[in-house]
């Protein structure tokens, strides 16, 4: 177990240092007109080699590196180059709205993916389970944001044009002003990002339970008089989850990707929001601190993820 | 039976009665011995999977959808002649109402217009090229390094193994749209940086694929006789190796090419991807957004979702009938 958790850990820290160099490397073999934004288009060329020297652009590649490396070790990640405002500062504002979404999402897409999985399963081939395929292929298939764009259109849209003003156009409100508006203002997004999931975990527990309930142990556990919902749930689906939870460690990356899509199609200013508005002025503390939280997060999720596997399944031994 | 053996055995009966007309024994078999009533043709697993798939309804009709979407992009031009709107046009007068709104779809625009007054329906016709390209094009070149990465790393093992077994769970844990959001914003926005950045994340799973059906396929005894007679590495792992994980490749890559469409979507709809005026689905539906026009214009909204839907819905269905043409106890997404 300890050995396990020190491999994961130390592999962990890898991925995220290979990331922090790439990105960083990036930054600097394709250097930024940065300097020469700030210093607006009349500047001579010592105002934009002085603004060049105060951001520290013109030191050499190592010393950058380092300075970035030393910072971030201490848990500072830059300042914008625009305002001035520390990233962490940013990232500290845009973090809790990206929370909101992802794990309301992650909530709702495993419920219902699971749920959903394990009512086809009992019943395979039955008119229910068609459905469901039907829907999940119909979902699986639909792009996050066409499906955003579609429910904004249909719920906010035309919900307000018939007098019923329940979603919010976007936006977001924060949990502690107002829960009402932060739950209403976040229903969609969640849905956004839940239904296209969910439709993916459908089908995967639908796989992995009918394989289980196929088992020896199962027929016993039937054997033994025990309930059909007892044999299901306690004895089918726990060792059925074990490749759902695989997977789900597998796409928090793509949930990382979601969060970014939804936050653009509602307009809410996350993390995602944040990074691709970076973008126009190629304000790179700003990006590079957003891929570096967020890589961090899915790495630490990902070990989370790997120890649960272990609590599902005893039969797994972390070593 | 399918068609092509009918017609062998056809051929075969004709041939038959002609030489019995003529006296003479059927066929070329030999002497005194009796002809078969039917021959029996020996069948490759792709004839067989070929087969299985033409039988499968539900994958024909994808098949036959994404042959039109293809037919749609290719002819593209012809779509900008007969309508006689440029796909960059912008249609001032005809194309957007007094209060300069785009219009509703109707005899001239079939699709409706844009908020610049262009032609949604030439647009889409147009878009389907970027989509269909980079769908392709980016799928070719996943498969090519993940393969070569994947049959290097099951059939070297050891040091190349760990090396690329590691890179792979790296790109994995790589929350890609944002790296792709840095990359982006360092080289700028273009169809083959879209090709790339879709290329350079996907090959993983790809990889790691390929390298577990190498790691069995390589103890196998005609890989060692193979080894014995004096082939090389590189000619066992592409002649003798390689044709036996074809079959997971093809189901992978027929459902990847969705997810690429996708993907390509995504980033130009997020501004990352090939850049405007150039029109693509995502670029159409990333306009549409803007403002919330497709309140007002919902059409606008509605032409290049529903394109992006059915081409990805038509893949998936596709994919699954072809991963259950090659493995038929497989779990599949719709069963009969």
């Amino acid at each position: 177990m300890a050995r396990f958790l020190v491999r994961r850990v130390l592999l962990g820290v890898l991925v995220l240092f290979l990331v922090v160099t790439l990105v960083f490397a990036l930054f600097y073999i394709y250097p930024s007109d940065v300097a020469r934004n700030l210093a607006g288009r009349q500047a001579t060329p010592e105002t934009i080699a002085l603004i060049q020297a105060r951001l520290g652009l013109d030191q050499p590649i190592y010393v950058q590196y380092g300075r970035f490396l030393w910072n971030l070790l201490h848990g500072n990640l830059g300042y914008d180059y625009y305002h001035n405002v520390p990233v962490t500062r940013i990232i500290a504002t845009a973090l809790p709205k990206t929370l909101s979404i992802a794990l309301g999402a992650s909530i709702i897409w495993l419920i219902l993916g699971v749920l959903n999985g394990v009512v086809s399963a009992v019943r395979p081939r039955s008119v229910v389970d068609r459905t469901l395929t039907v829907f999940s292929l119909f979902f699986y298939s639909l792009p996050t944001f066409v499906l955003g764009l579609t429910l904004l259109y249909f719920f906010y849209f035309r919900l307000t044009l018939a007098g019923i003003t329940f979603f919010p156009p976007g936006g977001y409100v924060n949990l502690v002003d107002d829960p009402g508006t932060w739950f209403r203002s976040l229903v969609l997004p969640w849905l956004t990002l839940a239904l296209v999931s969910a439709a993916l975990y459908t089908r995967l527990t639908r796989g992995s339970l009918l394989d289980v309930l196929g088992e020896d142990y199962i027929r016993t556990a039937r054997a033994k008089g025990l309930l059909e919902r007892r044999v299901v749930y306690r004895h089918g689906l726990r060792s059925a989850l074990t490749p759902i939870v695989t997977q789900f460690g597998i796409d928090l990356g793509v949930l990382v990707g979601g969060v970014v899509v939804t936050e653009s199609v509602f307009g809410i200013d996350g993390m995602g929001f944040e990074a691709v508005h970076a973008i126009t002025d190629q304000n790179s503390p700003v990006i590079i601190g957003v891929v570096v939280v967020a890589a961090g997060a899915v790495v630490v999720a990902n070990i989370v993820v790997d120890l649960l596997y272990a609590v599902l399944d005893p039969r797994v031994r972390l070593n | 039976m399918s068609e092509e053996t009918l017609r062998t055995t056809e051929a075969d009966e004709g041939r038959a009665a002609e030489s019995a007309a003529r006296g003479t024994t059927t066929l070329e078999r030999p002497q005194g011995v009796e002809a078969a009533p039917r021959r029996i043709q020996g069948r490759s697993p792709w004839q067989l999977a070929w087969e299985r798939l033409r039988r499968d309804k539900v994958a024909m009709l994808s098949l036959g959808f994404i042959v039109l979407i293809v037919l749609f992009a290719l002819l593209a031009p012809l779509a900008a002649v007969i309508t006689g709107h440029g796909v960059n046009e912008q249609f001032n007068d005809i194309g957007l109402d007094p209060s300069g709104l785009p219009r509703a779809p109707n005899g001239t625009f079939w699709f409706g217009t844009d908020d610049l007054g262009r032609d949604i329906f030439v647009r889409c016709a147009y878009g389907a090229r970027i989509s269909i390209l980079v769908g392709v094009v980016a799928t070719g070149f996943t498969i090519a390094v993940g393969v070569v990465l994947g049959l290097v790393a099951g059939y070297y093992g050891k040091v190349a193994d760990t090396i690329i077994s590691r890179l792979i769970d790296v790109v994995l844990a790589f929350p890609f749209l944002l790296f792709a959001i840095a990359l982006v914003s360092i080289i700028g926005a273009s169809l083959s940086v879209t090709i790339f950045v879709i290329a350079m994340f996907s090959w993983a799973s790809v990889a790691r694929i390929v390298r577990g059906q190498v790691l069995s396929i390589r103890e196998r005894e005609y890989i060692e006789a193979a080894r014995s007679l004096g082939a090389g590495s590189t000619r066992i792992m592409f002649v003798d190796v390689l044709p036996n994980v074809l079959a997971p490749i093809i189901v992978y890559a027929t459902l990847l090419i969705p997810s690429v469409i996708v993907t390509e979507a995504t980033l130009s709809f997020l501004g990352l991807g090939v850049p405007a005026p150039t029109a693509t689905w995502g670029n159409m539906i990333s306009e549409a957004q803007a403002g919330g026009l497709y309140q007002i214009a919902p059409w606008f909204l509605a032409f290049p979702s529903l394109l992006l839907l059915l081409l990805t819905l038509a893949f998936n269905l596709l994919g699954d009938g072809v991963r259950d043409a090659f493995d038929p106890r497989g779990d599949r997404m719709l069963q009969k």
